[in-house]
């Protein structure tokens, strides 16, 4: 079973005028089949907090440590932590012209599992995965998220981690630009990821919509680089119905 | 001895008479980019260059001819404008005529093979009116070579013609690629420069008739101290035509130098005509440079349609980071996406063959065996 520790994270960025930090002590552990909510306003920090668990290069962790079953996450390089079995649905996914998502999803299926799988079974089960998600056949031949609408991109996003099956899957704003339709798509993704209880998900989100879809245990409110308040789901409910504003108050010093 | 215009109007000598040619001292708009001192002397006198070449031709659905250089079917569309071309034409021991018969199909393959020696080409190559042709030209071993390829589109035809530099490392080599496009005809002109020390190609394209639709495509990849140039000229006389340039380039290594000149001059009567040229080149490593020089020159503006683009870059870290974290190792993502830039130009060659050389070069240009990676589909 798996465990993901984030303990008391400072990370900062690059800027013109110095250093910035961003995360500002952050601590939270997911464990397998869990689902934690991280919600909070824009620019609170939660892509950096995303980012720095997959290892952006544009980021510094300055103090803390994140582990994946008690291994040093921030030892490992962007791709052994995949490898590792963390995952990043990312906020807005990378166009990478002429590789073919085919050829893309084998390679990283090939490199997170150790071994290409057999060419007639994987023809197979991208097939199935793609149709699960309502993905047409014809993207499999078309270029890394090149002139993917933002719908077609969070479901790319989800296809990826469904074959990838990782420990533990970090989902920033999937939700976004999604509508009705393609929401209920995703959120079916990944309670199907979730289902058998050897997962664990840190569902990212702004808003609370996705929340009628997948049902987190555990939800925390991110302010300011930072968790400010953790609860279950009848805190989501009061971020619906009262949004950030008591939170961002509580957080500020008077 | 005829003058034709040259893209700075200023009047170029155009004739087969080697003697009619000056020696380039380097400050020519033509040689400013050249490293003259690793020509092999190709450029500096007009004395017959004595070594051979193999040129080998095989195919289906063409008729080949060899014939001596002054043949009237030679020197008609390609008249030498310099004196590497002219030495060329007059070094040339036997011109090859390869021609795709009206309304057939043809399909032919030319090795090009240096042993080492200073050698003359000259090849013409002819699609007779509505036939369709595929030429690849294959250019392989070491040398110096000056070679002048000389094609004709008829009406309605269509023809591929692509030349693969795949010299060994210490080769020279300078070609200049002449095409006429005629009547509703259709031209696919591609290079694809891996090797050789020195490569300088000079592909123009002109126009017969209206309805000509002409697509030049290259690729090339230098590494440490190789310099490979690229300069391409469409001349557009006649209304009505059509023309697209997109050429891609990667470099590694230090002194990896490359060169890409697109001139393209519309002239006052060419109404109509659709014309847009791009050049992208992706720097992999510091130390290596790339010139990028896009010209379109406008005689008229009753046009459909004229543009151009040029633009050199990194490694975009982004895509890198994605690839990444997806488990893939950071060679292979990198080989990814160094596939990946070249994908465009390849699938619009159209050539399964070229491309699994051209990738095969790539994997080991940067050093990665891909053999279980997943991206070979070979396991089954
Ligand atoms: N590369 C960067 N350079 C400068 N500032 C950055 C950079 N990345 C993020 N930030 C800043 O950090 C803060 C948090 O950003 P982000 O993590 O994207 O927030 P969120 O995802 O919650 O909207 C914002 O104020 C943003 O402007
Ligand atoms: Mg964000």
């Amino acid at each position: 079973m798996s465990t993901l520790e984030i303990k008391d994270l400072h990370a900062s960025v690059e800027t013109e005028s110095g250093p910035r930090e961003i995360l500002q002590g952050v601590t939270l552990t997911v464990k397998a089949g869990e689902t934690h909510a991280v919600m909070g306003p824009n620019g609170s920090g939660k892509s950096t907090l995303a980012y720095v668990i997959a290892g952006h290069p544009k980021y510094t962790v300055t103090s803390g440590s994140i582990t994946l079953d008690g291994n040093d996450v921030l030892d490992m390089s962007v791709d052994e932590r995949a490898r590792a079995g963390l995952f990043l649905a990312m906020q807005y996914p990378v166009e990478v012209p002429g590789v073919s998502v085919s050829n893309f999803l084998r390679t990283s299926v090939t490199a997170v599992r150790g071994e290409a799988p057999k060419l007639r079974l994987w023809v197979k089960e991208m097939k199935a995965a793609m149709e699960a998600l309502s993905i047409d056949p014809s993207f499999a031949e078309r270029s890394v998220n090149e002139g993917f609408s933002g719908g077609e991109k969070k479901r790319h996003e989800i296809l990826q981690l469904e074959l990838l099956k990782p420990k533990i899957a970090v989902l920033d704003e999937t939700d976004s630009g999604l509508d009705v339709d393609a929401l209920k798509i995703v959120a079916e993704g990944v309670n199907r990821f979730q289902a058998d209880g050897t997962t664990g998900t840190l569902l990212i989100t702004h808003y609370t919509r996705i929340l009628r879809y997948i049902h987190p245990q555990f939800v925390h409110v991110f302010f300011d680089g930072r968790i400010v308040e953790s609860g279950g789901p009848e805190l989501a409910t009061q971020l619906e119905d009262e949004g950030y504003e008591r939170f961002i108050k509580a957080a500020s010093p008077a | 001895m005829t003058a034709t215009p040259a893209t700075d109007h200023a009047p170029r000598v155009a004739s087969r008479q080697v003697a009619d040619h000056g020696v380039p001292s380097g400050r020519e708009e033509e040689w400013r980019f050249a490293p003259l001192a690793r020509l092999a002397g190709l450029h500096s006198s007009g004395e017959p260059l004595t070594g051979a070449v193999a040129v080998e031709v095989t195919g289906e659905g063409i008729e080949v001819e060899t014939v001596g250089p002054d043949d009237d079917r030679v020197a008609r569309t390609l008249v030498p404008t310099d004196i590497v071309s002219a030495r060329a034409l007059a070094s040339a021991r036997d011109v090859r005529i390869i021609r795709v018969p009206r309304e057939s199909v043809g399909v032919a393959r030319v090795t090009v093979v240096g042993h080492g020696e200073q050698a003359g080409s000259h090849i013409v190559i002819e699609a007779e009116p509505f036939s369709t042709g595929t030429v690849v030209l294959e250019h392989r071993g070491s040398g110096a070579l000056a070679s002048n390829v000389e094609i004709r589109v008829g009406d309605s035809a269509k023809l591929t013609v692509v030349s693969v530099q795949d010299w060994d490392r210490d080769a020279v080599h300078i070609a200049r690629h002449d095409a006429v496009v005629g009547r509703d005809a259709r031209l696919l002109m591609g290079h694809v420069t891996l090797g050789g020390d020195v490569v300088r190609i000079l592909p123009t394209v002109s126009y017969a008739a209206p309805g000509g639709d002409a697509e030049l495509l290259g690729l090339f990849f230098a590494e440490s101290g190789q310099f490979l140039e690229h300069r391409v000229f469409v001349d557009h006389a006649i209304p009505q035509c059509r023309s697209f340039v997109l050429y891609k380039g990667a470099l590694q290594g230090e002194g990896a130098h490359t060169v890409w000149i697109g001139d393209v001059l519309v002239r006052s009567g060419a109404t109509a005509i659709d014309t847009y040229e791009v050049n992208r080149n992706l720097l992999l490593t510091d130390g290596a440079r790339a010139d990028s020089v896009p010209n379109l020159e406008l005689e008229t503006g009753e046009i459909v349609g004229a543009g151009h683009a040029s633009a050199t870059g990194r490694f975009d870290d982004e895509q890198l980071f994605y690839l990444r974290a997806r488990g893939i190792p950071e060679d292979l993502a990198r080989v990814l996406v160094v596939r990946g830039f070249f994908t465009d130009v390849l699938t619009r060659l159209g050539l399964p063959d070229v491309t699994a050389a051209v990738m095969a070069s790539v994997d080991a240009r940067l050093g990665v065996d891909l053999a279980g990676t997943g991206l070979e589909e070979d396991d089954d």
